[in-house]
């Protein structure tokens, strides 16, 4: 690896809205809560149509341990619980809640009794906060650490290395204040005694206000890193900010690493202190069909129509939407999709934006080889993946490719890296289940 | 409206490189080659370039038109193989031979290999190498630059490669040999021209330094350590088409190795081939050999040479 920690790829910034400090949304007709908005087991509904229901409600419980509960956003009465399309093409439960207008709060929202570190996973586990960068990871499950001087230190992401978004540098800049409680919580529960914030360096606002929070605690180190995608991918990360590597298969937590999201660190501080769960959320409105980008706290399950009406609807016809970031942002077929717990944006692109070059031969040129932050040779898994053989696919290491889309990116033959990698990754998953199951029954056998 | 959009994989913006303005950064960098080759060698010089150029295209339209693939002649690779080849030739060579070396380069080395990215080895390079066994006569000929064509014999004006085994230097300067005052293929001979069109590909980061300073490095050590002379030694770098082939077949992607340890790997093997076929072969210049000979290597310096995964676990 290289001296220098890993490099990226210089993908434009377009942080159009880092001086939008949020503005609060007026209270949608209705929202549409999805029970699955994790990495895990789907949350089970548990109320009823016609129920009525108050801000911070549960209204689906955590089911098993890598879970979390959900909560209604608006008070108002629960109209439907059916299964819709998810952005992954499978379906999810959802419940519809309409609005009274009233964001009457319910009566179970009150702050939560945190004095030791079991009562603080506990109400972290309550509060539905699950990974706001993006992955949806439930938090409450990172922090379940058996032994807690195995951590040696907390990772913050702040790196937001993703083109357009901004949430996070708001949440740096206007939040500084939770981040700091939340650090704080950190200490005193789990005993960390280093807090590395990593933060690229085309934030520089936010990079001045977290360096203002380690005047006031020296554990908190403020790290910026050159502004190159993807900073913020978690084994990337921690390798530029502590230099450990998290092997293949492996969580950071073996190397003694607790990576946390800024903003997740701050709904984690706003809980413990108001005891309001996770029912809202900042994200950046942005894109070339959007008339005026910006940062909006929307309540949760709100349409994505709803938030661009918002923002003054569209200046061109839309042709893409996606959530998130362009280099990682899943594109929707409809614009009835909800705001989830983890979207940190919704971007619309014209049509200008949204038509891709088509793909041309590879010309071998290496760029995607050597700008992968994760050292993988794309056109060897395009190869194994054509070959059909999962042992082939397997040598590729295929399944630590975190589908950054920098290969892309920097492809000036526009092949569909992500696309074939998403691939190899289902075809490498069917063989080693495969494998499993035929050792399975070799044992059984003996 | 809504059932407008698009769906697709992320990521949902790209680059702005293409394969197109690649390629037309290589003819970029190859002008002031071309121009330097039309000034020492004339007018032929001029006339070489653009058929090889309209044949490499032609070739390639014919072939994909033939075979109903999609035409693949905008992605300036075709015009790229036709100006490498003109530089490759000297300037003297029949029209109708620099056609057949243009069919071999397009049509048996790429196109039947399966077009861009598929060829095994570079085209021109390997057109290079077959002509000069077909029409050994004219593509071994010793063009004297016009500068001197009034005052040398033209049949008795040797290259500097075939001179230096003697032991004997060269009558062209150490100065004309690097601008390009000497005999040779019509693009290879001006160093200072090649020089600058590395220049301008290291600023467009279309490729690294790795292969050209390694391969040119390690021939003038070797000659150095050969001879013990140094400037015998800058002769042999400056003589034959070292720059040319350092810098602009060595570096071609789909032949060589992706990472920089694999282009180093390359780029010392060209040179010791370089050198014994100069030093010790029947051949004055062994640069196109060389490289044609690590094409067919690369597929193993690119496996040997490939990144580890980050944090990988042996399977």
């Amino acid at each position: 690896m290289s001296f220098f920690g890993i490099k990226g790829v210089h993908v434009p910034h377009r942080k159009h809205t880092a001086d939008c400090h949020p503005e609060r949304m007026p209270i949608p007709k209705t929202v549409v809560i999805p029970m699955a908005q994790h990495i895990g087991a789907p949350a089970k509904p548990v109320v009823n149509v016609g129920d009525t229901v108050g801000v911070g409600q549960v209204i689906g419980e955590a089911v098993g341990f890598i879970s979390a509960p959900v909560h209604a956003s608006v008070s108002g009465t629960v109209k439907k619980i059916d299964t819709m399309p998810n952005s992954n093409g499978g379906t999810m439960t959802a419940i519809t809640i309409e609005s009274d207008g009233e964001m009457r709060a319910h009566e179970s929202v009150v702050p939560p009794t945190v004095t030791n570190y079991e009562e603080f996973v506990a109400a972290v586990r309550a509060s539905g906060i699950v990974g706001l960068g993006g992955a949806g990871f439930p938090t409450f499950v990172k922090l379940s650490v058996k032994d807690l001087s195995q951590v040696q230190e907390v990772v913050l992401n702040g790196a937001e290395c993703e083109p357009y978004i901004t949430a996070d540098t708001l949440t740096m800049t206007d939040r500084a204040d939770d981040i700091f409680e939340g650090i704080q919580l950190l200490e005193k529960y789990l005993g960390v005694k280093k807090v590395i914030i990593g933060i690229e360096d085309n934030k520089p606002q936010a990079i001045k206000a977290m360096q203002e929070l380690s005047k006031k605690d020296s554990a908190i180190v403020v790290k910026p890193m050159p502004a190159a995608y993807p900073q913020g991918g978690e084994k990337v990360l921690i390798y530029n900010t502590t230099g450990k590597t998290v092997p293949e298969g492996k969580l950071p937590l073996d190397v003694g690493c607790i990576v946390m999201n800024v903003t997740t660190l701050a709904c984690i501080a706003e809980y413990v202190r108001t005891g309001m769960p996770l029912v809202e959320k900042c994200l950046t409105v942005d894109g070339s069909a959007v008339a005026t980008p910006k940062n909006v706290i929307a309540p949760i399950g709100t349409s994505m129509k709803d938030v661009f009406d918002f923002c003054g609807g569209f200046k061109e016809e839309p042709r893409k939407v996606m959530y998130g970031g362009p280099m990682m942002g899943i594109a929707v077929p409809t614009l009835e999709e909800p705001i989830l717990k983890n979207t940190n944006a919704i971007l619309a692109f014209n049509d200008k934006d949204a038509t891709l070059p088509d793909e041309t031969p590879c010309i071998r040129c290496g760029n995607c080889i050597n700008h992968c932050p994760l050292n993988l040779n794309p056109p060897a898994i395009a190869k194994a993946l054509a070959s059909g053989e999962g042992a082939e696919i397997a040598k590729t290491k295929v399944n630590i490719c975190m589908e950054c889309g920098a290969c892309v990116f920097v492809c000036p033959a526009h092949r569909m890296i992500v696309h074939r990698n998403k691939l190899a990754k289902a075809e490498l998953r069917a063989y080693q289940t495969k494998l499993a199951e035929q050792k399975k029954k070799e044992e059984e056998n003996k | 409206m809504e059932n407008n959009l698009i769906v697709s994989v992320s990521p949902h913006v790209h680059g702005k490189r293409t394969t197109f303005n690649v390629m037309l950064d290589v003819c970029i960098a190859l002008m002031p080659a071309a121009i330097a080759g039309c000034a020492i060698f004339g007018l032929k010089a001029a006339i070489l370039c653009a058929v090889c150029v309209a044949s490499c295209v032609v070739f390639e339209f014919l072939f994909t038109k033939l075979c109903h693939r999609r035409t693949t002649v905008g992605d300036f690779s075709a015009v790229v193989t036709g100006l490498l080849l003109a530089m490759n030739v000297p300037a003297t060579l029949p029209i109708w031979q620099a056609v057949v070396g243009s069919f071999i380069a397009i049509i048996i080395v790429k196109c039947l290999f399966g077009g861009l990215g598929c060829n095994f080895a570079n085209p021109a390079i390997t057109a290079r190498v077959v002509m000069l066994i077909a029409f050994t006569g004219t593509m071994a000929a010793a063009v004297p630059p016009m500068a001197i064509a009034e005052t040398v014999d033209v049949a008795t004006y040797a290259t500097p490669l075939s001179v230096l085994p003697g032991g004997t230097l060269p009558e062209a300067t150490l100065m004309d040999m690097f601008l390009g005052i000497r005999g040779g293929a019509l693009g290879e001979t001006s160093a200072a021209a090649l020089l600058l069109g590395f220049v301008y590909l290291l600023v467009r980061k279309v490729i690294t330094w790795h292969t050209p300073v390694v391969f040119i490095g390690a021939v003038f050590a070797l000659a150095f350590a050969i001879t013990g002379d140094m400037t015998t030694a800058l002769y042999y770098t400056l003589s034959g088409g070292t720059f040319i082939g350092a810098i602009f077949m060595a570096t071609d992607y789909v032949t060589s190795p992706s990472t920089a340890k694999g282009k180093i790997v390359f780029a010392l093997g060209c040179a010791v081939i370089t050198t014994l076929i100069r030093f010790f072969g029947s051949y004055p210049e062994g640069v196109s050999f060389s490289i044609l000979f690590m094409n067919i290597l690369n597929p193993y310096i690119d496996k040997w040479t490939m990144k580890k995964p980050f944090g990988g676990v042996k399977a």
